[in-house]
């Protein structure tokens, strides 16, 4: 089986974990900016967290023949404070052009306020203005519906946008038709003990086709498993779904999208 | 798909069976303990005849139950985390 991990935060996984992503057949990994569990401070630890997700991680990942891609952003969790998160955006153009980089996310919402929309729209603009793809994060449980609703309507608002270039991750049940319906591509989200089980990512790719979706395990510093898409392909296997389906969901499909940028190159 | 069926109930019963009596549980123990007045625990109930649905797309309408409902974006938040249903002041 090949795969890629198409959303890990890895700066906040062991090298341990990289040795069971390769052996379980990733190919690739792509990680979004993020939390860090933390609020940070100053524009400065945004600067030495993108060189980290530009320059450091790469080569970490190198080293167990899996190819690393990282997006830029302040994320939705630390843009209430719009003075820091427009000191972050200003950075950003320093390191679009690094080899890594596919384009601008996770960006989104998080409590769905009036300052982390005014952020999201200055995150699609930097987007549109450096012609970059966009991956969005929605927010979490109670949040993620109104909340996915109020991104989806801030994204259609730009006529400039091209749907097949967005990535709105994070869908369940109830938010994949607003996502899908309009053009975008959706990204399901398989958490130990929130978003969506592998059971569930199956049922949706029953439900609402196997098009334009890719599954990840966003794993990070919390309750995460980074081997939870081969435990959803698991999942596809007892089901009855060939090899070739599964290879389209876990590795064409991501590829697919990713691809939209020439820098995406699986060696 | 392979042209054999795979049995989803021999596949998920038992996943489903304790999850079901874990859900019991739950309410057995918030109960004993006198916390089953919390508002999570109502939105949680409230979900419950959707089990009992026998229309599909149950899974979609419970995460709708324990959803905010509301359109617009708020103010501003004093939080950064999420509670798993809408609190009584959204």
């Amino acid at each position: 089986m090949r795969y890629i991990e198409p959303h890990a935060h890895m700066v906040s996984r062991t090298t341990d974990d990289y040795m069971a992503l390769a052996c379980a057949g990733c190919k690739a990994v792509n990680e979004p900016a993020f939390w860090a569990g933390f609020d940070r401070a100053s524009s400065q630890g945004f600067y030495d967290y993108f060189r980290q997700i530009t320059e450091y991680e790469p080569k970490r990942a190198a080293k167990f023949c899996i190819d690393h891609y990282c997006w830029l952003c302040i994320n939705p969790k630390e843009s209430e404070d719009v003075v820091l998160a427009r000191e972050v955006m200003s950075i950003i153009p320093d390191f679009i052009q690094c080899d890594n980089v596919l384009g601008i996310g996770e960006i989104g919402l998080n409590k769905n306020t009036r300052n982390e929309l005014q952020i999201l729209e200055e995150h699609i603009q930097l987007a549109i203005d450096h012609d970059q793809m966009i991956l969005v994060h929605t927010p979490h449980l109670e949040d993620k519906l109104k909340g996915t609703k109020l991104i989806v309507d801030a994204l259609c608002n730009h006529s400039s946008i091209d749907p097949s270039k967005v990535i709105i991750d994070h869908v369940e049940e109830h938010t994949a038709p607003l996502v899908m319906d309009k053009g975008f591509w959706a990204g399901m989200t398989l958490y130990p003990e929130s978003k969506v089980t592998p059971n569930r990512a199956v049922d949706m790719l029953e439900l609402y086709g196997h098009e334009r979706v890719w599954m990840n395990s966003a794993c990070d510093w919390g309750v995460s498993d980074p081997l939870s898409v081969p435990k959803a392909v698991l999942e596809m296997r007892r089901r009855g779904y060939d090899d070739s389906f599964i290879d389209k969901v876990v590795y064409l499909n991501p590829a697919q999208f990713m691809g939209q940028n020439p820098k995406f190159k699986l060696s | 798909m392979s042209e054999k069926k795979t049995n989803l109930v021999d596949l998920g019963f038992m996943d489903a069976r304790i999850k079901l009596i874990d859900i019991a549980a739950f309410l057995d123990r918030i109960d004993r303990h006198d916390q089953s007045d919390d508002y999570r625990v109502s939105a949680l109930k409230g979900a419950f005849p959707e089990l009992l649905s026998s229309e599909t797309g149950r899974a979609a309408r419970v995460l709708d139950l324990l959803s905010d409902q509301s359109t617009e974006p708020v103010n501003e938040s004093n939080i950064q985390g999420a509670f798993g249903a809408p609190s009584p002041e959204q």
